[in-house]
This record gives structure tokens, sequence and C-alpha cells, in this order.
């Protein structure tokens, strides 16, 4: 709200308000727990795309004694601020809530306000990393994961054939290579072909490649922050910028600008987590010549992917934890996947026919399955991420933006960063 | 005593009962029928104050919840933080790039509209749309016009030969397009109730002007302004409150909703959002939330002195500057 209106307005206002804090204070509470007609009640609260819709009446059919409500939030923001909200409120949450990734290390710390979920049923079940990002120190499970975002580099194979450079996705990743210089090399090749197209779309974005691949870049496993001493880094930071002032096109993720410049040849390749596909194909949509290579440069790169949790608010746990459980299984899993794209993080399912033959008709039918699949074999790096993680990227992410439009030098905007960090005491 | 005297005395009393309950009714329930504003004010409005106040006294955090007393560490550290002031000077810039064009531009439409335009409600009408229109709406009409590279302004300047304007790199560039995007949504609704300030002018101080000889340029600023000015004040004080208080639109300036990386347009609500809800420290962001208020409490006292001074000689300049008629002595 802007202005301090007049005081109908505030009366008006003043009323929603506070039937509205009726409304979300009380009544979830109530309807999470109810039990009809002897049948218990089971809320899951998802976020975008979880691809569930069609399951959870398929889980009702096989447990006549349940029933399954399902709230969507519309992003994922949304999703968090009513999580934290509720959790911090004590009441209110859903039986089942689904949370990302990127916040799972704050809700580690109050791993205690989530129903430890290991059982020897689900053991092995996800990939290594995937299960130990979800354990908090005392070995409790806390979440079943869901889908990962592994990453591969799209391309503009036309962009490509204008320089002069293959445009085969085998040939490609060569040309790429698997280390960040060779990365660079190429871009460098593309760009003395005279193009006048950028190499990647952000140092922010490249970035977060480079991050991901370091086991403590900014915290220690004990959480204390060495983000403004580690030399990795600050080595990171000048080898990102030092790509970005030649190959980079300079745009933020997820700005307009960005959004425009797939319709504008604003970049040749970028990184790309599985769920970026699906962007790509919105963002681009008429624009043919997009690709996937089956590299990554430095090894390999998990970036974002969801989990389930069970909050110690529910009433039927046990039985909040049997749908989990069931939700997150391959064959639902994979089932998820064919409707949305969700790609799964269950061993199982990255082994099954149905995902490794699927193709994807936008990337000139690359197998996204089959790449997908190898590149989520390639994570080997769990990164630590601590409470102040995000805090810390982002100031991080704030340096490098400051840093490409020349609002301040390279040495400026360490110096920011550095008491950035300090803020965040 | 007889039955009859007894009778008597209940009826006095009764009388005088319903005369009290009467005496009450005159006395308090004007009190009971604005009671529900101010119920509903101290639950949504004073509480939070309050308790505001005794979160900034404490380690606080969004999940955790209360932690030890601090005083006023938070306050301490926040004037400490360079954002802090940072953000003051983007809110008061903001603030002074749409409070003002924005009261002058509404007079005008507000003049304009006080001629008789034929289709009158349709003018009216069209005026208030975009204050029906969400901010976040707007913010997404307006990014397109404001993108770096591919915004229209961008191109339009690019093909008359122009450099682009960094619109979410550089201060007051950026200041500017929020100010554009607050002006867009409040010009229109400022212009009607100065529109119906100037209908409440009665017309027969026009007819005395017109037949003094006095043209439009004159009777708009000789009459009209000065009759205007309590409105004046009204409209400067609220948009003053409003403007200190902006959020929506530099939020949804940027897809990060921080205020740029180094801040650019930042304002203190944008700040008090990153405190709390990014780094969680609620802490601090109640000291920042009571420092706002402290700052919109002290203008908007600087505003009433200003404003009981001018409206003062207002009514002098009414009273001792007759209007000069020109040609007739």
């Amino acid at each position: 709200m802007k202005r301090f209106p007049r005081p109908t307005i505030v009366a008006a206002v003043a009323g929603a308000a506070a039937f509205a804090l009726l409304a979300s204070g009380c009544a979830p509470a109530g309807d999470s727990s109810e039990s009809e007609g002897g049948k218990i009640k089971l809320t899951v609260a998802t976020f975008n795309e979880f691809g569930y819709e069609g399951l959870f009446e398929k889980y009702m059919e096989e447990n006549p004694d349940i029933t399954v409500v399902a709230k969507k939030a519309a992003t994922s923001n949304e999703a968090r601020d009513n999580l934290t909200t509720r959790l911090a409120a004590g009441s209110g949450l859903s039986d089942v809530e689904a949370i990302e990734v990127d916040w799972l290390p704050e809700l580690l710390q109050y791993s205690d306000q989530f129903v430890d979920l290991s059982s020897d049923d689900v053991e092995g079940r996800w990939l290594e990393w995937k299960e130990e990002a979800a354990t908090d120190a005392d070995g409790n499970l806390i979440a079943y994961g869901t889908d990962i975002g592994p990453e591969g580099v799209c391309y503009r194979s036309d962009l490509f054939a204008a320089a002069g450079l293959p445009t085969d996705r085998a040939e490609v990743a060569t040309l790429l290579g698997d280390s960040w210089d060779s990365y660079y090399a190429a871009g460098t090749k593309f760009a003395a072909a005279g193009t006048n197209v950028p190499w990647f779309d952000s140092a922010g974005a490249t970035w977060q490649g480079v991050i991901n691949q370091f086991d403590n870049a900014y915290e220690e496993n004990d959480g204390t922050v060495i983000a403004t001493e580690n030399p990795d880094v600050k080595a990171a930071y000048n080898s990102v910028l030092d790509a970005s002032s030649t190959l980079s096109a300079h745009l933020q993720q997820w700005s307009d600008d960005w959004t425009a410049s797939f319709q504008n040849d604003g970049f040749a390749t970028m990184l790309c987590p599985g769920w970026m596909l699906g962007i790509i194909e919105g963002n681009a949509a008429g624009v043919t010549g997009w690709d996937i290579a089956d590299t990554f440069p430095g090894g390999g790169g998990n970036w974002g992917g969801s989990y389930l949790t069970v909050p110690t608010q529910s009433e039927h746990p046990e039985e909040a934890k049997a749908l989990a459980a069931w939700l997150t299984a391959p064959e639902q899993q994979l089932s998820a996947f064919a409707s949305k794209g969700t790609f799964p993080s269950q061993v199982d399912a990255l082994e099954s026919p149905e995902l490794l033959d699927s193709t994807n008709e936008f990337f000139n039918n690359a197998p996204v399955g089959q790449i997908l699949a190898t590149r989520a074999a390639a994570v080997d790096v769990t990164p630590f991420k601590g409470v102040k993680y995000f805090p810390i990227n982002d100031a991080m992410q704030q340096a490098l933006t400051r840093v490409e439009d020349a609002t301040m030098t390279r040495e400026q905007s360490w110096e920011q960063f550095v008491t950035d960090v300090k803020a965040l005491g | 005593m007889t039955a009859a005297t007894e009778v008597d005395a209940r009826a006095i009393r009764r009388i005088a009962f319903n005369h009290r309950l009467s005496h009450w009714d005159v006395k308090l329930s004007p009190y009971l029928y604005i009671s529900p504003f101010f119920i509903v004010f101290a639950l949504i409005g004073l509480f939070p104050l309050g308790y505001t106040a005794w979160v900034s006294l404490h380690d606080w955090n969004l999940i955790g919840g209360q932690g030890d007393f601090v005083g006023l560490e938070n306050f301490q550290t926040v004037l400490a933080q360079p954002y802090f002031w940072i953000s003051l000077r983007n809110t008061f810039s903001i603030f002074l790039l749409s409070a003002v064009p924005q009261v002058i531009a509404a007079i005008a439409i507000a003049a304009v509209l006080d001629f008789n335009l034929r289709g009158k409600t349709f003018w009216r009408m069209g005026v208030l749309l975009p204050y029906v229109v969400a901010p976040v709406a707007v913010a997404l009409i307006f990014n397109d016009l404001f993108g770096d590279k591919y915004g229209v302004i961008n191109q339009l300047l690019n093909t008359v030969g122009l450099e682009s304007i960094r619109w979410h790199v550089d201060v007051i560039p950026s200041h500017f397009a929020i100010a554009t995007m607050v002006n867009f949504r409040w010009t229109g609704y400022n212009a009607l109730i100065f529109l119906a300030a100037m209908q409440a002018v009665p017309r027969d101080y026009y007819e005395a002007a017109i037949i003094d000889g006095a043209g439009r340029w004159r009777t708009f600023w000789s009459l009209t302004v000065p009759l205007m000015r309590p409105t004046i004040i009204f409209v400067i004080i609220t948009s003053t409150i409003g403007g200190l208080q902006i959020f929506d639109e530099p939020r949804m300036f940027d897809q990060y909703g921080q205020g740029g990386a180094s801040r650019q347009w930042q304002t203190l609500t944008l700040y008090i959002y990153e405190l709390g809800w990014n780094q969680r420290n609620f802490g601090r962001a109640s000291a920042v939330s009571w420092l706002l208020f402290l700052i919109i409490i002290l203008i908007a006292a600087l505003n009433f002195y200003i404003s009981r001074k001018i409206s003062a000689t207002s009514d002098k300049a009414i009273k001792v500057r007759p209007i000069k008629a020109r040609g007739i002595s």
C-alpha cells in the first residue's frame, strides 16, 4: 500500500486485513486436521508445477480412507513466505509442504519443526547428494526429494553456424570442453568470428555454475562465514569478471531485458538446468536453433530442485509421511516428468527407458532425458549451504552486477561485497 | 404512603431514567458510532506500532522468534549502515520527483476538467482509470518502457540517434522512472480531489471577477488557487505520508526487488523488507520501521506548521487583495 489513504479506505483496509488475519490464522489449522466421516483429510501444498494433479486422484482410489486436498501457490516466493510465516506462527501449515532446495538450509536450522522422514523403505531411493542435502546434523531426513536441476549447456546452433563453429551437439560438447577455461576459450573463438553476439547471458548466471562446484565457498560446515577471506571465491570472482568483460551480454537473469533478449539474438550459450528448457522454449518462441550439449564446464552442476516435507504441525504425520513417500517414488515422479517435465531425483527413475527415451522437439529433438541423466550423474559436489548462504550469494550477485554495469570498479565492488557480508552480522 | 403517590413516584423515576438514557444517548452515542474505526485502528495500527518497538529492542529472527534483549543496539547498527542513508536519500528523492509534479499536474488537469466539457463524466472517469490499475500491473507496463536494452523509450532514443538511458543503473534516471509510475497512478486521483474543491468555489465570485474584467488566468490564480488552499494542503500532506512509504513501484522495478545492485533506488520500506525477509532480522527491520515512523511524524509536523501559516495568510489574501479591474476604475 503506497499511500496512507482517507479514513474510509483505512477502515475498509483495516476490516479486510482483520478478516484476512482471521481467515489465514485460524481456518487452515481447522481444515487440515478435520476428519470427515472417518476419512483422514491430508492437505498438500505445492507451487508452480509439480505435475501431481492426476496422482492425487490415484492415491485416493488406492487409499479410500484418505482425502487429499491440493493447495497450489503461483510462485515459489509466495510458498516460501507462506511457509516461513506459518512456521513462525506455529500453526496453519499443510500436512505435506513442498519446499525448494534454495530454502532448505534455512529450514534445516529448524529441523525440529519437521518430521524425521527417514525409513528403510526409502533408503537409497535418491541420488546421494540430493538426500544428503536434506539431512540435518543429527542424521534426520527432513525432506523427500522430488526433482533436480542437472545442468548442461544450451546453445544456438544457428549462431554457431554463422560463426563457423560446429553445430552438432556432440561436436559442440567437445568444443566447449569440460573446464571453465575451455568454455571461455570457445567463447573467444566465437567472438573472433565477428558475429557481434555475446557468448553468455550474464556474469551472475555463470557465477551460479562456478560457485556450486565448491564444497565450502562461503561458509565452513560449522557455519563460520569465510566468504570474504576464501581465496577460491576471490579467484572465481576475478575469473568470471575477466570472462564477462568480453563475453557477457550483461543481462541480469530474469530481468525484462533478459527475457526480451531471447527474441533478439541476445547471446549464444547459457548454463542450462533441466527446468530451464521450458523457460527458454517460452521466451524464445518462434526462434529456431536452440540445442543442448551434453557437457558442463568444471564437471557437473545442479541448480534448483524441490522436496516434500511433513511439518510437525500436522495432526496425521504418519499418513502424511506415507503420502509424501508415495508421491516421491520413482513411478510417480516419472509421471510428473511426463506431464510437467520436472526431472526426477530418484536413482531408479534415472535409469528408466521412459525417461531416457524422451526427446525435446524445440531443442532440435535432443534426447534431453538421456543428456540430463548423464549430467545428473556428473554432479560430484554437494556445496555446503548454511544459513547465510543466500544473503551472501545475493550480495555477490550484486557485486558482479555492479561491475557489469560499470557503476563500480572490480575492487570497489569487492570492498562493497565485504561490507555487505559484514552487515549480515 | 398511598398507592397513588407510590405510582406517581415510580412514574417520575421512570421518566427520570428515560431522561438520563436520552442524555447518555446524546453524549455517548456519537462515540459509539465512531468507535469501530478506533477499535480496529488500535488493533491493527496502535498495537503493531508498540509491538514493533518491543521487537526493535531484541534480537529477533523471522522464524526463530524472540532472542536476547539488546537495547538500542539495532538502532545503532542500522544507523551505521550506509544502505540506511542511501535509502533515506532515495526515499526523499523519489518523493520529491513524484509529489511536486504530481500536485502541479493534478491542479492543471482539474482546471481543464472544470471547464464545460462535453462528456464530463467520461473525462473524469478517464482521469481516475490509472488509479484503478494495480501498482504491480502498472510496473509491468512501465518496465517495458524503461528497459535498459530493449525498452521502448531507449529504442526510440536510439532511432533518433541518442544514447540509451541506463534506467536500472544510474540513480537519477531510476528515480525518474519510478516517480513516473507513481505519478501515473496518483495524478488523476488528486486531480479529482482538486476538481471537487474547485467546484465548491461559489460561481458568483467568478461572475463578479469577470464583470470586473479579470481573464481566465487571473481568476485562476487570484480566486481558484487561494480558495483551494486547504485542499492543496490536504493533498500535500497525504502525498507526503504516502510518498515516504513508496514500496510497490521500486520493488517491482527489477526482478530482484531490492533496489538495485548499488541500491540505486532502494527506498526505506524496501530496506525494511530486505532486513526482515531477506536477512530475516526482524529486530533491525523494526528499528528502521520506527525510524521511518519518526521521520514521517517529523515531516508531517513540519507540513502542519507550514500549512497553518499558509492558510492564515490565504484568508488575508482573499480579503485584502481585491481584484483590480482592468480598464474601468
